[in-house]
């Protein structure tokens, strides 16, 4: 990416929203957020992270996006996953490990039943998207 | 994700056949009648499971599971449960087979939080600028270069009424100003990310999380008060936070968006990031300030301020992660909704890393304002192990203690000062009935003592006297005398200490004289340690009323002090007992007394 002039910062803001607000509403695709700061990666998140991406495989599904996010803030759970895919609430899994990841696959993802052991809560209020209290 | 309910309804082939879509048009047109739609989502889900009692309808946050409902009910269930906050208990199912674990004080973590500082952390991937430049990302730099002039931006920092989230407090405005006046060709921008309390994390989440929200922060202060250059000076203990940092920089340069002629305005700024070796002391600006030329890290007295006269004798504009990360929103949204928000005394959030015996520990951003019953016991969901509450220590080293009497006061800077303790950088540590008071404070003196940088004597004597003066108590060697040396000694190193870290070591001290005073007394006088964790003043010893003589004890004793035969009552050699308690935890029948 070369530098960028005030209107192709605006254009690329507008299309990344467009993308990034699909994860609100129900598009296509699901995605899996996997909470990485230092205290999620001591927690696991690493080995949670490939066994996403091991599972996905095996199931040979596609249209799910694994991406890495920085600390959720639910320490006494960790590691954490948001996942969201259409039709479903957002969901925050808590105390994941790799066999939680596959039934995380297996139920939300391909049948979506939530995996209700692990739901430890949806993500706050977002004051971006809601311009403030 | 704005819903303040999500409602699940069944679409599971049972429930469907069961009217599961008359009831989902019901709880759409109920929604839209009382004037809700905005707030809920309703959605169709998988099967429950639990078809027996379908259909099923599931109200989130509160995790309420409503069986065998009719479309009749959708008014109801959206006039009580959505808009007036009470459950429907005739349609709830008690034996809720899919609740389990989701706890209703599991689900409560974040309802209280209202997140401006972690706005991202936890949503965006924090190494693909892009995902933060959807997220209103260096919009606030589009404003600052575009649209505002410099003193628009210091005016709109005055109205929001930001306070540094370093501890102190002082306000943000001022100090740009101060810098943005001083005449001087070269100028500063410094971040502060030295985080170095015990059991506080807030900085290197926020820098893992959202480390654009910084860059974009300092560049809007260079831009304001005329720096070209930042400098952020991270503790080298946080090897994720710098990987992120890194990655940010070099992303936003190839974007334009750090170097020169940043967005075609003309005005150029860089960052470079300075690692710290983990001397506490360095977070104290003056001693960071001398570490980043190079010097060793020891305070300076102030006047002049760093905003003046700073790094390599240059105005210097010096601001924590936290208060960094403030600045683009309140430059988007505006002063005026920023001092909305919060109590008269201090506007916005504060971001406090919740730790020790708490059920939910975790990073929590709450409203200046909120008590500390609701952090601890909505958000934190309550001590662990439903021991009784003891007492909360925030602002670290460099803090106090608040009781449970002073639970409901609403924290700000203001509140907590008056309570002897004070707001620090946001590190709360719960205590609950089996912490010693004493050692407790014992350990935060001892960590103010090894951080002196010892410069001052004030600091450096007066820590290290507090400091036996305590070991003394602990040891069961007290004297009534101590707690008033104690006082006098804490009082002098308050006034004469060169910098924060003097002034505020013996706060802990202080205002546990001031609490729990009788658990000073119990040491001193009785020479007793009512919770059982100062070892010279505990003696382990068998109940012979409750001891059946299994032997697990004296199998377990790492030394052999615990003698007796097979069915018969043990005995514990207090000459030979190293008080290590594994007796007393092994022990069944609870026969091992601690006094």
């Amino acid at each position: 990416m070369a530098k960028m002039t005030l209107e192709e910062l605006r254009k690329l803001r507008d299309t990344k929203k467009v993308e990034i607000q699909k994860r609100d509403i129900s598009g296509k695709d699901s995605q899996i957020i996997i909470g990485m700061g230092t205290c999620g990666i001591a927690a696991g998140a690493k080995v949670v992270l490939d066994a996403f991406l091991k599972e996905l495989d095996t199931h040979h599904i596609e249209n799910v996006s694994v991406t890495q996010t920085g600390c959720m803030g639910l320490c006494y759970v960790e590691p954490t996953v948001e996942v969201l895919s259409p039709g479903m609430p957002p969901v925050i899994y808590g105390k994941v490990d790799a066999n939680v990841a596959r039934l995380i696959i297996e139920e939300h993802i391909m049948h979506s039943r939530m995996v209700s052991e692990h739901v430890f809560d949806r993500p706050s209020t977002d004051i971006i998207k809601d311009g403030g209290k | 994700m704005a819903f303040r309910n999500y409602i699940l309804v069944c679409g599971g082939t049972a429930c469907e056949s069961s009217k599961a879509d008359a009831i989902y048009e019901a709880l759409m047109a109920e929604c839209n009648a009382q004037g809700v739609s905005e707030e809920v989502q309703i959605v169709k889900t998988g099967c429950f499971g639990f078809c027996e009692q379908g259909p099923i309808v599931k109200i989130l946050p509160e995790d309420s599971f409503y069986v065998q409902v009719k479309p009749e009910d959708a008014q109801e269930l959206i006039a009580e449960h959505v808009v007036k906050g009470r459950e429907v208990k005739r349609l709830l199912y008690s034996k809720d087979p899919v609740k389990r674990h989701a706890k209703v004080e599991d689900i409560k973590f974040y309802q209280k939080q209202y997140r401006i500082v972690l706005r991202n952390c936890g949503f965006i991937d924090p190494e693909n600028i892009e995902e933060y430049i959807a997220r209103e990302g260096y919009a606030a730099l589009e404003k600052v270069l575009f649209s505002m002039s410099k003193e628009d931006v210091i005016e709109e920092l005055k109205t929001a009424g930001l306070r540094g989230r370093g501890g102190a407090g002082f306000p943000t405005w001022m100090k740009w100003n101060f810098t943005k006046q001083a005449a001087s060709e070269e100028k500063f921008i410094v971040c502060n990310a030295d985080e170095g309390d015990p059991g506080a994390y807030m900085d290197r989440s926020t820098l893992e999380g959202d480390p654009h929200s910084v860059l974009e922060a300092m560049t809007i202060a260079g831009h304001t008060v005329g720096a070209q250059k930042g400098l952020i000076y991270i503790r080298a203990e946080y090897p994720l936070a710098i990987h992120r940092l890194e990655i940010a920089m070099k992303q936003a340069r190839e974007y334009g968006l750090l170097g020169t002629d940043i967005l075609g305005s003309g005005f150029d700024f860089d960052i470079e990031i300075r690692l710290g070796a983990g001397a506490f002391v360095c977070g104290e600006e003056t001693a960071l300030l001398a570490s980043i030329e190079g010097r060793r890290g020891m305070p300076v007295p102030r006047p002049p301020f760093p905003a003046v006269k700073g790094l390599w004798g240059k105005p210097t504009v010096i601001n924590n992660v936290e208060t960094w990360a403030n600045i683009p929103v309140i430059i988007i949204k505006g002063g005026d909704w920023f001092s909305q928000i919060g109590t008269q005394d201090s506007h916005g959030t504060k971001v406090f890393a919740l730790t020790g015996k708490i059920r939910n520990s975790g990073l929590v951003e709450v409203p200046m304002g909120t008590t500390l019953r609701e952090i601890i016991y909505d958000i934190g969901g309550g001590i662990a192990h439903d021991k009784a509450f003891k007492a909360v220590q925030t602002g670290g080293p460099s803090g106090g203690v608040i009781t449970k009497d002073y639970l409901d006061t609403p924290i700000d800077f203001g509140s907590l000062s008056k309570l002897g303790s004070m707001m620090g950088s946001g590190g709360m540590i719960v205590m609950d009935e089996d912490d010693c008071i004493v050692d407790v404070v014992k350990f935060y003196l001892n960590f103010s003592v090894d951080e002196s940088c010892g410069k001052c004597s004030p600091c450096r004597i007066g820590g290290r006297s507090l400091a036996n003066l305590l070991e003394k108590i602990t040891k069961g060697n007290g004297e009534m005398a101590d707690i008033d040396r104690m006082r006098e000694i804490g009082e002098a190193m308050k006034k004469a200490s060169l910098c924060a870290l003097g002034q505020t070591a013996p706060n802990p001290i202080l205002s546990t004289l001031h609490y729990f005073r009788d658990e000073y007394l119990a040491h001193i006088i009785d020479k007793k340690c009512p919770a059982g964790k100062c070892k010279s003043l505990i003696t382990y010893s068998i109940n012979p009323e409750k001891c059946i003589g299994c032997t697990a004890c004296a199998r377990k004793c790492p030394v052999g002090a615990i003698s007796g035969e097979r069915r018969a009552v043990h005995k514990i050699d207090p000459a030979a007992c190293i008080k290590c308690g594994v007796c007393f935890e092994v022990c069944k029948f609870g026969a091992v007394d601690v006094r």
